[in-house]
């Protein structure tokens, strides 16, 4: 038996963060309570080790590695490093609530790790088996993160629903699987590729396997019919893990659909297109309609995810390169848009008070004007108004969708995004016209408002030249798809 | 008759025998002990048809483990067997077409065309399935195989965050308080009428 580290190379920054989340459970046994900030700074620090790691394996090939079910491309070094920032700013923002909460323990960082494992090992799976592997790992931690604040009945309720619901879907995905494999007999995704390309499989099996794994991608992203658990967890768990939640694995279901529609059903392309269409067409309806009616931010935030969720899979089902990298960008931006939404509700909040009613944004201009104009850049780019990195972003799937020939669909996505303008607007009334309920200064730290502060500068510079992290996108989508 | 049909036949006699102990037995325990002997002969079965990894896991795992789990809960339960019996009659019809369309199935399988095609293979390599298991599992699914055990790491961890943290009625001793307790709060002598006479 030879073994050559060279052949396990490629998946050093997994293996990286793996270490460094056993050596900081480990670590953590030796700090107590007053010191736990040090817990935080090793998180930190196993993030940066990581991102060391993938940044060093950028050679701009795709290599494989563990016989071939490990893959690293240019799109998994791109949305690596995504995930890997957005998780850093994820820690750094939740750390004064969760401290205030009793949350601040070592056990948050480890969940919160093995949740980016697993969406790393998402992100460069190149087997059925792994790809299921990373999302059973990633809903796992995630499902014990919201069930954290074990006194919250809101935070157990919405850990149970995700619980359930999550093995409902896992359970569609794997029947799903199953039947590729059993019409394949591979669970190799270029294999299942070239197998499906070989045209000499009946369609009717293929199809119906293709109808569960479409179901159990609609769960992972919280498209409309399969959105319901997203509400319930945004509301139910502490912000800090809301902020996680809607944040970071969001990355993982974009590779998790580019993996399988694309990597693997490449071929069948005519067939995935409509289900996406009716899961865009609903998902941006129902998500931008519903979040008008919501009182509270992180059920309206969750119900604006689930549109722009729809609006991720616009660019998906134009079926083409050009359509996967808008799509690319589009989940990148959210992702930077999201995290800084969720960062400022996290300041409204101080001891004993959670900052997440509506109301409590009226007036926020008064308090502080410097966070106010944060959240303002915030709902300009949720809302797609130009110039804004959510306007372009909406604007590149809506062109993909036009080349793909939807001109219908591209209407209707116009249409809701001017309906959806209205909440997002609405609150920058609160903020910039009514009057403050409370005079309570905010409670924060510098470090919380000088990343707010970098977050909203990032939001605003692509606002006027995304043209950087487009090709970015696109490079990452060409150099991994041909 | 050879030897082998002879091993066979006494297994599967014993093995058919315990399994119907185990629904008959009046007492739980002999039931679950019952059952402990048809696993038992069940991976005898199995060992002779060379699958012998199948059949050691069977009686380390099912046997060794699962069992004695389910012999300890029988036991510190104390079931009342009476009402475990109750209903017998009542059920029965269910649990007869259940039975009966098992039965049914089963024959509609080993009576299809796919069924007579299948062929047993003989393991040729030279070396035990154990050894062909563990070369599968740690070099072409070592990476699969490793996630699990992380799954199954990150499962401890967030059973223990869960269960474990900041527990309000969880029982545990503080021995400074215990050393530093006083006299005086140890018993507390309170007064109360003498009781009547009935």
């Amino acid at each position: 038996m030879n073994f050559a580290f060279s052949s396990i190379a490629p998946a050093l920054p997994e293996i990286v963060l793996l270490i460094s989340l056993c050596l900081l459970l480990l670590l953590d046994l030796w700090i107590n309570d007053e010191h736990r900030f040090y817990t935080y700074v090793l998180a930190q620090l196993a993030l940066i080790a990581t991102g060391i790691a993938v940044v060093n394996a950028e050679n701009g090939s795709v290599v494989t590695a563990f016989s071939g079910m490990f893959i690293s491309d240019a799109m998994a070094r791109t949305l690596n490093v995504f995930s890997l920032i957005t998780m850093g700013f994820v820690f750094a923002y939740s750390r004064l609530y969760s401290q205030d909460r009793g949350l601040f323990k070592g056990e948050f960082f480890v969940l919160m790790l093995f949740a980016l494992l697993g969406i790393m090992i998402m992100i460069s799976a190149n087997h059925f088996l792994v790809l299921y592997l990373g999302l059973e790992m990633l809903s796992l931690a995630q499902c014990a993160l919201i069930a954290l604040q074990r006194e919250s009945k809101n935070a157990t309720e919405a850990a149970m629903k995700y619980f359930v619901l999550s093995a409902l879907a896992s359970g569609l995905l794997l029947y799903g699987l199953s039947m590729l494999y059993g019409a394949t007999g591979t669970l190799v995704i270029p294999e299942v590729a070239n197998a499906i390309a070989a045209n000499t499989i009946d369609p009717a099996i293929l199809v119906f396997g293709l109808v569960f794994v479409v179901a159990g991608i609609g769960f992972k992203l919280g498209a409309v019919p399969f959105h319901m658990w997203i509400p319930d967890v945004y509301e139910g768990s502490p912000t800090s893990v809301t902020l996680f939640v809607a944040s970071v694995p969001k990355i993982a279901a974009f590779a998790f659909i580019i993996r399988l529609l694309v990597g693997s059903l490449g071929a069948m392309v005519s067939d995935w297109q409509p289900m996406l269409v009716i899961m865009a067409v609903l998902s941006i309806g129902l998500g931008n309609i519903v979040a008008i009616a919501q009182t509270n931010i992180k059920r309206m935030l969750a119900f604006s995810t689930i549109s722009h969720m729809g609006y991720l899979l616009l660019g998906i089902l134009a079926g083409n390169n050009i359509g996967y990298a808008a799509s690319m960008f589009y989940v990148a931006s959210y992702v930077i848009i999201s995290v800084a939404a969720f960062g400022i509700v996290l300041l409204l909040s101080r001891h004993g008070f959670e900052g997440d009613r509506l109301d409590d944004f009226k007036g926020l201009n008064n308090r502080s004007p410097w966070v106010a104009f944060m959240m303002l850049l915030v709902m300009v780019s949720m809302a797609g108004i130009p110039p804004s990195v959510g306007f372009f972003a909406k604007l590149s799937v809506l062109s993909a969708v036009l080349d793909a020939g939807y001109t219908w669909l591209v209407v209707y996505a116009v249409i809701f995004s001017l309906i959806g303008a209205f909440y997002y607007l609405r609150i920058i009334k609160l903020m910039y016209m009514d009057d403050p309920t409370t005079d309570q200064p905010l409670v924060t730290e510098p470090d919380h408002l000088i990343l707010i502060g970098l977050n909203g500068l990032v939001i605003f510079v692509l606002g006027i030249i995304p043209q950087s992290l487009i090709d970015l996108c696109v490079n990452a989508i060409n150099h991994s798809f041909r | 008759m050879s030897s082998a049909v002879m091993l066979f036949t006494v297994f599967a006699v014993i093995l058919v025998l315990s399994a119907l102990g185990v629904i008959t037995a009046r007492n739980p325990v002999h039931a679950a002990l019952f059952l402990v002997l048809s696993f038992f002969t069940g991976s005898a079965l199995w060992m002779m048809l060379e699958a012998e990894f199948l059949a050691i896991a069977l009686v380390l795992v099912y046997v060794g483990a699962v069992m004695v789990l389910f012999l300890f809960v029988v036991m510190m339960l104390n079931i009342d067997l009476d009402r475990l019996r109750e209903g017998f009659w009542k059920h029965l019809p269910l649990g007869a077409s259940v039975a009966l369309l098992m039965v049914v199935e089963m024959i509609l399988v080993v009576s299809s065309k796919q069924f007579a095609k299948m062929t047993t293979v003989s393991n040729t390599s030279g070396v035990s399935n154990t050894q062909e298991l563990g070369l599968l599992l740690y070099n072409q699914y070592v990476y699969p195989f490793e996630l699990a055990a992380a799954i199954l790491l990150l499962a401890i961890v967030a059973a223990i965050a869960l269960t474990h943290r900041r527990r309000k009625d969880s029982r545990y001793m503080d021995p400074a308080m215990q050393v530093s307790v006083k006299a005086s709060e140890r018993i507390k002598i309170i007064k109360m009428p003498a009781e009547r006479e009935l």
